[in-house]
């Protein structure tokens, strides 16, 4: 094998190939020829960087210079600087905004100083389709470990010693799971491992961005798994709409059966596992551990009540674990770095890391891993680099559909899964989005609930009528119809699904609403009341006006309304009519002299 | 094929150097002087020679990588080697067959080659060794 000087890392996650990277590896490919170097320097299409905002995204090493934004006609330059020359091409550097500070390695980035990727320790840094690089990273070396030296309840005692919890929404400590299902009876000895990549929450990427990036780490801790409980089979529920992370998951498998690390009698023992991909036809309930297990089996996609628990009867009816893909990134590092090591990182009652996908408001937009206890001030301002355009923050919203939001009196707590819940939202699988002063938080909630009465699975009524009831009320609050004791009622309501919904899916719909309502109430005391939406966004609240004093008759205005709202005299000052007016706003943006305003 | 556990460790060797180059290696840092300059005087051979050597000694903690200009045109081709601490090295008027003797006595067991330094050009003494 010939030496290789130097390595060009080129982003084949979703995001990068997008924005077209995989046409930057056959244009580097190209050059490199045509240089004569294709033997010394290695091309690797590797999984997601996490900095999705700067794709495409290329590194060099063995500097770890970091190019963003990289277009096919700048690899003509780059490779005839940086991998003829020697000279990192200035010009496609990152520097980081505000500061000016110009990096030239990767790990000078602020974006990745603060954090700590045991997850994603692959992501970004092999080839996922070759599994000889998975092997070069010291992969497949923690199930040779578990096969070899170590009985299933040694597996179940580390990682209930690490204390790791479910990555991907209720936080149940993982090797209880592992325990109860170890411990459960199986009549004719068959159990289940399975794994839900059925990742629905709007913003949420981090098992895509795994499944793309690492995807043998997940079959070889599902394979720990398997162990661990005594089962043979397993599947992996990964949504249809996921198709990168679909085919290099297939050849993952694929890969891992021809190198005998699936199938028969693996490394010579009893140990035998098979692996198969179940797509999910995209429906959010699905996400659900019990309705995911109705849909592996080819039944309609609704939740079963529980008890019994996946644990005793899951899928087929059998003894099943199930685990988010995330959890599973966890496995294999616990195993090899011991149960102490991984409980070092993170709080008291939280270990490890999350990770979390960054997005809304803020500019980096992106994918970042960080120990668990890492205050929300942290991830917004020094990994996010702030918000765009200097706006002021006003909230995150964590856990998707099923979380609430923090408020900017709560950027200094400490986030992990109890500090969620205590300021009334949680983990969730992981999505962060970011909203600014321009966001109306009425109108968020109402977003939400959109997206939870549209993807209720209408088995249960708490969950079809009673979503349904609270959608109405938030969006006659939007039109400005909302009435005295809407806010109670709403309340009323959440209370109420909340108690007796089958499953998370509707128990958790209204915590969006009920956070809002807590940190926002005058938010939505201001539309009820004073039909106003503060931060401009509900339409039907705002009123478009012209300032005559300052109005010079130019007519600019008049040209740009979509809706012929506006008309008047040249030099002379312009109305607006409300009746036509359809609050666009492209007027404010048109008018030269700032005189019409938003109220 | 079904791979042994003697294969996959074979895979993890073979990989060694293209993890240690991703991950950044604590070895000596080899800099070829790969400008116009260089090139003209003979750099590319000594750089492949170079990547030959270092990789037939299975020297994986060794970075091989090029600079622009060093800005002694007249010297090239110029190799510098940084050792962990940022100790330079400077190597001068460099040919293929230099390579393998500073391959075999530098980079495998410390010994600077001091008659290919720096030290007696244009018959003025300069240390082989300057603090980056």
């Amino acid at each position: 094998m010939a030496y290789k000087r130097s390595q060009i890392l080129i982003c084949g996650g979703t995001g990068c190939t997008s924005s077209g990277s995989m046409l930057l590896a056959k244009e580097v490919k190209k050059e490199l020829i045509k240089h004569d170097i294709l033997d010394e320097i290695e091309v690797v299409v590797t999984g997601c960087f996490g900095l999705c905002e700067l794709g495409p995204v290329v590194i060099v090493y063995p500097e770890g210079t970091f190019y963003s934004r990289v277009e096919s006609s700048d690899i003509k330059e780059l490779v005839e600087e940086h991998l003829v020359k020697g000279r990192p091409l200035d010009r496609l550097i990152y520097t980081e905004k505000g500061d000016g500070h110009h990096p030239l390695s990767i790990n000078e980035l602020g974006f990745f100083k603060k954090q700590k990727r045991i997850v994603l320790a692959n992501c970004g840094v092999i080839d996922p389709e070759n599994i000889d690089e998975y092997i070069g990273f010291n992969g497949y070396t923690a199930i040779e470990k578990v096969l070899l030296t170590m009985t299933p309840q040694e597996v179940i005692d580390v990682i209930k010693a690490s204390g790791l919890r479910g990555r991907g929404g209720g936080g149940f400590p993982t090797g209880l799971k592992w325990q109860f299902t170890h411990d459960a009876v199986s009549p004719d000895g068959v159990k289940y491992v399975a794994c839900n990549a059925d990742e629905g929450d709007p913003g949420a990427f981090m098992d895509r961005s795994v499944l793309e990036g690492d995807p043998h780490s997940l079959i070889e801790a599902m394979s720990i798994a398997a162990y661990a409980i005594g089962s043979s089979k397993g599947y992996v529920y990964v949504r249809a709409e996921y198709p990168i992370a679909v085919k290099r998951l297939q050849i993952a498998i694929d890969q891992a059966k021809e190198y005998g690390l699936l199938g028969e009698n693996i490394f010579d023992t009893d140990f035998s596992f098979d692996l198969e991909i179940r797509l999910g036809a995209g429906a959010f309930v699905c996400g659900e551990e019990t309705a995911l297990m109705n849909s592996i089996e080819g039944k309609r996609g609704e939740p079963r009540p529980r008890p019994p628990f996946p644990a005793n009867k899951g899928l087929f009816g059998k003894p099943t674990v199930l685990n988010n893909v995330e959890t599973y990134g966890n496995i294999t590092a616990i195993i090899l770095n011991g149960a102490e090591w991984f409980a070092s990182v993170g709080t008291e009652r939280s270990k490890g890391t999350k990770v979390f996908a960054l997005g809304g408001k803020i500019n980096n937009t992106g994918l970042l891993e960080i120990p668990m206890g890492t205050t929300l001030r942290e991830i917004v301002y020094e990994i996010g680099g702030g918000i765009p355009n200097g706006k002021a923050f006003k909230a995150a919203q964590t856990g998707g559909p099923s979380g609430g939001c923090i408020p900017t009196s709560m950027l200094d707590t400490p986030i992990d899964y109890d500090n969620l819940i205590a300021i009334g939202s949680m983990m969730g699988s992981g999505g962060l989005i970011v909203m600014d002063e321009d966001n109306c938080m009425v109108d968020v909630a109402r977003f939400f609930l959109d997206f939870t009465q549209d993807e209720s699975c209408g088995k249960c009524p708490p969950c079809r009528i009673g979503t349904k009831r609270m959608l109405e009320i938030l969006e006659r609050i939007c039109d400005g119809k909302g009435v005295e004791g809407d806010i109670e009622r709403l309340q009323d309501l959440a209370e109420g699904i909340k108690a007796s919904a089958l499953c998370g899916l509707g128990q958790t719909a209204p915590n969006p609403v009920l956070s809002t309502i807590h940190y926002f109430r005058d938010e939505y005391e201001a539309h009820i009341n004073d039909k106003k939406c503060p931060a401009g966004v509900c339409k039907h609240l705002l009123n478009y006006t012209i300032n005559e004093d300052t109005c010079k008759g130019c007519g600019i205005c008049a040209k740009k309304c979509p809706a012929e709202a506006i008309s008047g005299e040249k030099k002379k000052p312009f109305t607006i009519d409300t009746a036509k007016c359809i609050k666009c706003g492209a007027c404010i943006e048109a008018c030269p002299f700032g005189s019409i305003s938003r109220a | 094929m079904a791979k042994s556990l003697a294969e996959l460790k074979a895979i993890r060797d073979k990989k060694v150097n293209e993890i240690n180059l991703r991950h950044g290696k604590n070895g000596y840092r080899v800099v070829v002087g790969m400008a116009t300059c260089g090139i003209a005087a003979g750099a590319r051979p000594v750089m492949v020679k170079l990547m030959e050597e270092v990789a037939a000694n299975g020297l994986n903690d060794v970075t091989v990588a090029q600079t622009g200009c060093i800005g002694s045109c007249r010297l090239e081709p110029i190799v510098e080697v940084y050792d962990g601490e940022g100790n330079k090295v400077t190597y001068v008027h460099m040919t293929p067959e230099k390579v393998t003797k500073v391959v075999e006595q530098h980079l495998t067991s410390g010994k600077v080659v001091d008659e290919y330094t720096m030290t007696i050009v244009d018959g003025k003494i300069i240390s082989p060794e300057v603090k980056a």
